[in-house]
């Protein structure tokens, strides 16, 4: 299994270099920095164009650029941004802004996605199975950008209702909040409560249909029958043999709906004005900024193929055939 | 997103059991030819049925609504800024005047033109290089599974985001062709599948042997057997290029000013939804429901496309299982 592993490890750094280098030709394709100073009004003197120009690298071919960049990158230098500010500088906090809220948003996200599809599928044509179809059909139809907004009206309607700022709907956390750790802590979730619901509730629906229609396709499987008839309980039978096997063709998806996530995190960044990586994103392209793009892109590699790396070991984890083989 | 909502049996289901039209002796003189059987088992899904009414409904608003005010979406009307909905605004007005109803309608023509194009051109796509892949299998096909993993880390949104300066101020069409290119991949991965299984049917052999050219098989018995596949998936394709058109033009990465889509007006009103939200509610409104009723028909026509699908009947079995137990 541990070959397994590492091949798939091996395959998955490989294309996280070539989507990032992809990024960093289209972007240095595109991209026009210097067309954007340009326009700048007065309009800089043609000395520090030219500086702009040696700066950002634009003397030298794309290939070389990129090795440049990549260079820096190994050493943890991911190059500086137009503005000439190291990015490196500002990488870590918006990181960690990002995978806060992806992260919580996942994890809700499957958790809820897989109970609630378990039990429609138990409860198939029930009261509770119809209204969880509907309720995901629905959000499922919902753009994390339409879906981000109406959950912040909603936020600010509760708020006015018990007449306090409790659902905090703009920023990570209070600009210069004083406290002690716990109340550091207690701010942050008050942020989080909203955002987090934004990626998470669509996250839900995507994973609850799959779970919900993997979990029927096992419910009337002779094995499980089996495990019944030996004496086991309806219950620890469904959750011993049924779910098990019915999560196995939920770990493919689970990297799936991360790419998912990423872009919906971008939408849900800037709507609740969380300086992330989605957000710098939209700064870096509409900045025409190729050294943010790239290392945005980069994060988000790592952040789909780790994903991907571990729905693998789970999939291993859950049946037995790959571990043999 | 594409979303395949599996099995869909929640839709509509009040009625589809009993008093159907298959379940009723066929008439004499009437063969019950495939296009009518098709045809019949979309219509007694309601949901889907609803959904294609509301689909014919928003493209005749799109082209018709623009007509119904005097109101052009360029108009200013200096009397009423901001403005709540009211008789002569049936939508309301935004910070210059503009008339919301007629800028909802314009965008909501455009994006549906765009969600309309994209998906015929990324689903004919999908089906020639998919089918082609698979017949001849050899480089293409490598090289088709590649670029689809790849498009799993490099989401097809920040690719169009990173290309946007290069088309921004050029014609909507380029946008089209953008978010087509962008779209077909998967599609065409599923199409291959098929196809590796079509090509070792008999009557795909037969044709082979009788001296048929590998062109004129693809194009008449292996992309005709999987138009149910193609159906669905082009239907599927519009939803997803509207949401993918919204969110590009939400960031201004798509559509660009003067032109407005659902996107553009979305993104403008997102900034003040919850201090005045008919800006954004309208036009996000649209969105939602188009989208919803694109996934019930999607979902109907799986359904009535799928000779194996056993909606209805399922519910049958099910019902005697339990009446016997």
């Amino acid at each position: 299994m541990a070959g397994f592993l590492l091949r798939r490890l091996v395959n998955y750094v490989v294309l996280a270099l070539v989507a990032t280098f992809l990024a960093f030709t289209l972007a240095s394709v595109t991209f026009d920095p210097i067309g954007v100073l340009q326009q700048r009004n007065p309009p800089p003197p043609a000395a520090s164009i030219e500086a702009k120009k040696r700066d950002l690298h634009l003397d030298q071919p794309i290939p070389e650029r990129f090795v440049t960049w990549m260079s820096g990158v190994v050493q943890g230098d991911f190059g500086r941004t137009i503005a000439d500010r190291p990015i490196t500088d500002e990488l870590g906090r918006r990181v960690g802004v990002s995978l806060r809220l992806f992260l919580l948003g996942i994890t809700l996200g499957i958790l809820f996605g897989v109970l609630i599809g378990v039990v429609s599928a138990i409860r198939q044509y029930k009261f509770s199975d119809y209204f969880a179809t509907l309720f995901s059909f629905i959000l499922l139809s919902t753009p994390v950008l339409v879906l981000g907004n109406l959950l912040k009206i909603g936020a600010q309607g509760v708020n006015d209702a018990i007449g306090n700022n409790f659902l905090i709907v703009v920023g990570e956390e209070t600009p210069g909040f004083q406290g002690n750790w716990f109340e550091h802590l207690g701010d942050r979730l008050q942020h989080l409560i909203v955002p987090t619901l934004a990626i998470a509730l669509g996250q839900v629906a995507y994973y609850s249909r799959y779970q919900r229609s993997s979990m029927l396709d096992v419910l009337g499987s002779d094995f499980l029958r089996t495990a019944q008839a030996k004496g086991l309980t309806r219950r620890k039978a469904l959750m011993k043999h049924g779910l098990r096997t019915a999560l196995i063709p939920m770990a493919t998806l689970f990297a799936f709906g991360f790419g998912l996530l990423v872009v919906g995190g971008t939408f849900t960044e800037r709507i609740f004005t969380w300086y992330g990586m989605g957000d710098w994103l939209v700064t870096g392209i509409s900045a025409q900024d190729t050294n943010i793009t790239a290392t945005v892109t980069l994060f988000i590699a790592v952040c789909v193929l780790f994903s991907g790396w571990l729905s693998d070991v789970l999939y291993a984890a859950l049946d037995p055939r790959i571990r043999v083989n | 997103m594409t979303v395949i909502l599996n099995e869909g049996d929640s839709a509509g289901t009040t009625g589809a059991a009993s008093g159907s039209p298959i379940d009723a002796a066929p008439e004499p003189d009437k063969a019950m030819t495939r296009g009518r059987l098709v045809f019949l088992r979309f219509m007694r899904n309601r949901l889907a049925l609803i959904g294609l009414i509301i689909i014919v409904a928003m493209y005749l608003l799109a082209f018709i609504g623009p007509l119904l005010t005097h109101w052009s979406y360029e108009d200013r009307d200096y009397a009423a800024f901001l403005q709540p909905p009211y008789a002569d605004h049936i939508f309301g007005t935004d910070n210059i005047g503009t008339d919301m109803f007629a800028q909802t309608m314009r965008g909501l023509q455009k994006s549906l033109i765009i969600g309309l194009l994209v998906a015929l051109i990324s689903t004919t796509v999908a089906a020639i290089v998919g089918a082609t892949a698979g017949y001849f299998l050899g480089v293409a096909d490598k090289a088709l599974m590649w670029v689809v993993d790849l498009l799993l880390v490099l989401p097809s949104f920040l690719i169009i985001a990173i290309l946007s300066p290069w088309f921004r101020g050029k014609s909507w069409w380029l946008l089209v062709l953008m978010l087509a290119a962008f779209q077909w991949m998967i599609t065409a991965r599923i199409v291959r599948g098929m196809t590796l299984t079509l090509k070792e049917r008999e009557f795909v052999k037969a044709a082979r042997f009788m001296g048929q050219p590998a062109r004129r098989i693809i194009a008449k018995h292996i992309v005709p057997n999987m138009a149910s596949l193609l159906i669905i998936d082009a239907t599927i394709n519009v939803a997803t290029a509207v949401l993918a058109e919204t969110g590009l033009s939400y960031f201004g990465f798509g559509v660009q000013s003067p032109d407005v889509s659902l996107g553009t007006l979305i993104g403008n009103a997102a900034q003040s939804a919850t201090t005045f939200p008919w800006l954004f509610l309208f036009p996000a409104g649209f969105l939602v429901v188009f989208v919803l009723a694109v996934n019930w028909v999607g979902d109907g026509l799986r359904d009535a496309l799928d000779p194996t699908s056993t909606r209805g009947r399922k519910r049958e079995k099910k019902d005697t299982e339990e009446k016997a137990a």
